[in-house]
């Protein structure tokens, strides 16, 4: 077999099951808190709240609420499984490991980045399964809901990644997560239809990328969507790209690794 | 075949500061080599960039002919690092930082289950190969580095101050192994602060000051520029005042201990003759300092002087 190839194929399997045992092992951190935090939701804002909320287009505010919490915890862990992995692979210098050898820079950015992909996409359907002790969903749209989920975490994933690199302490893989993706995500959909935003808004809502993953999920888990599937899938994709080619840039520059 | 080829390699910092001022390097393939250096000297800096570590301001650099601008990959698989700071996850089990190495080299994974037996065996840690890296003891964390860096069994090897803080036995443990991986063919380039280590092990040398290469050239030719060398003669019985011997320095340390400087000219023969002669008997003698340790100072001295 062709030596690169032979390097990149199993670089990628080893960094894969390296990520994937991480997080495993320490599934009392990574798996649990998020199945509990969104059980609290489900109950508080489903069932305790949402009893007294009107119906959104046909279905009850706890079935409303489901794709975006949903996809809600798909991205945040996709996101904080790269930026703390990474991190502390840089942190503890055992990136070097990786930077000595001759696996790729693109079998790097692939290992963390799948790696946070699997952990958002497992909690998601961990979250799915909880939602189903308070209420009842149908699957409209089997393949939207994986393509979406599996893109949004490999969005996610790749900001966690990037975030990391640039990180210098512990502080900095904190800072976006909580000023930029917390408001846009609580301001993307999850609780609120953009229906109800003033025409204004609106048109501006419909530029925030989480709001395009947020409300293409729900088309495919209830049929109903603010916005159009084509320009959903476009805007993700779109960053998709950006992101990746964003990573791949900076590690073979060495941004945050190398001196 | 040149293990290792550097041309003009320089490399500034984002501070400003030139830690190599277009060095020249070249290690024969078989070669044990000695980088030597004092702190800051541009040693780790050196290496970091021939391992990918550190990226290079300007210059060439070449393992086994493959370009590390155009082949890195055909490169990098061709080289083991042993760094100098610890640089591995502490949670990690021994035999997974092994495994998971030899992984990022493409070698599959039963092969790799082979190596990392062979290499914790070699090193003496196998009986921990269970256990999270954070239960070995400091000199048990540097044999897992060697036996990480052997894991893709590299042509070259290159190892940043491998003895730093070990203990003796160890040290001495890592000499032999080193040498009988050298006999093997494995190309070995090390850098320490022990410069007996160097001496002793050693085939050709090259001295770094202040991001410039100031010696290149074989041990054994760099030793024999010494022009003298202190020897220290233990003596049978105590003397009294220091003696005169004709043509020798010489100076007392305590009454039992005699230091003679002994030129390139003169023979230890000779000495013994004169010191016999005043009937003082030698029960024992050694170096007073390192050989190579006088050369180095006497070298960086002089390129310090001159720059």
């Amino acid at each position: 077999m062709n030596l690169h190839l032979q390097i990149a194929r199993i670089s990628l399997f080893t960094l894969l099951t390296r990520e994937v045992q991480r997080f495993m092992r320490i599934w009392t951190q990574t798996l649990l808190p998020p199945a509990i935090t969104m059980g609290l939701y489900f109950l508080i804002f489903g069932k305790f709240i949402g009893s007294q909320i009107r119906q959104i287009e046909g279905y009850s505010y706890i079935q409303y609420i489901v794709p975006g919490l949903v996809m809600m915890s798909i991205m945040t862990n996709a996101y904080s499984n790269t930026s703390s992995s990474f991190f502390l692979t840089k942190f503890n210098k055992s990136i070097e490991e990786m930077l000595v050898s001759p696996m790729p820079n693109l079998i790097i950015l692939l290992g963390f980045s799948l790696g946070g992909m699997i952990r958002g996409v497992l909690i998601g359907m961990i979250v799915m399964l909880i939602s189903l002790l308070f209420t009842s969903v149908t699957l409209q749209h089997l393949w939207i809901v994986i393509s979406m989920a599996i893109l949004s975490a490999m969005v996610f994933s790749l900001g966690g990644l990037i975030n990391a690199i640039y990180a210098k302490r512990f502080d900095d893989i904190s800072f976006i997560p909580t000023f930029l993706l917390t408001p846009l995500t609580y301001l993307g959909g999850v609780f609120f239809s953009i229906q109800q935003l003033s025409p204004g808004w609106r048109k501006v809502a419909a530029f925030n990328p989480i709001l395009a993953m947020v409300d293409t999920f729900r088309y495919g888990v209830l049929g109903i969507s603010d916005l159009s599937i084509t320009w959903g899938f476009t805007l993700v994709s779109l960053m998709f790209i950006v992101l990746f080619v964003w990573g791949w840039w900076l590690l073979q520059k060495g941004v945050g690794v190398k001196v | 075949m040149k293990a290792l080829s550097v041309n003009k390699l320089t490399k500034i910092y984002s501070n400003g500061i030139a830690a190599l001022k277009g060095i020249d390097l070249e290690v024969a393939e078989g070669d044990f080599f000695a980088l030597l250096g004092q702190n800051g000297a541009g040693k780790s800096t050196t290496i970091g960039i021939i391992c990918s570590l550190v990226n290079k301001t300007s210059g060439k650099v070449s393992i086994f002919g493959h370009d590390i601008d155009k082949q890195l990959t055909l490169a990098k698989s061709l080289i083991g690092a042993v760094p100098q700071e610890m640089n591995f996850s502490l949670f990690d089990k021994v035999a997974n930082i092994l495994i998971n190495q030899a992984g990022y080299y493409g070698i599959p994974k039963k092969i790799a289950i082979t190596r990392m037996e062979k290499y914790l065996h070699a090193m003496g840690i196998w009986e921990m190969h269970n256990q999270p890296a954070f239960k070995l003891s400091g000199g048990m964390k540097r044999r897992l580095m060697i036996a990480r860096a052997l894991m893709n069994e590299p042509r070259l090897l290159i190892l940043d101050e491998p003895t730093a803080g070990v203990d003796i036995e160890l040290r001495h443990g890592l000499w032999r192994l080193l040498t009988e991986l050298n006999q093997q063919g494995t190309s070995i380039i090390l850098t320490t602060h022990y410069l007996e280590e160097a001496e002793q092990l050693c085939k050709n040398v090259a001295i770094i000051d202040h991001g410039d290469i100031i010696e290149h050239a074989s041990m054994k030719s760099l030793i024999n520029r010494l022009d003298a060398q202190i020897m220290v003669f233990d003596l049978d019985k105590p003397l009294s005042s220091v003696p005169e011997i004709n043509g020798y320095k010489t100076s007392l340390i305590d009454k039992h201990t005699l230091e003679i400087e002994i030129s390139r000219s003169q023979s230890l023969n000779e000495l013994f003759n004169l010191l016999s002669q005043q009937g003082i008997n030698v029960s024992s003698m050694q170096h007073k300092t390192n050989r190579l340790e006088k050369l180095f100072i006497n070298l960086v001295t002089k390129n310090r002087k001159n720059s």
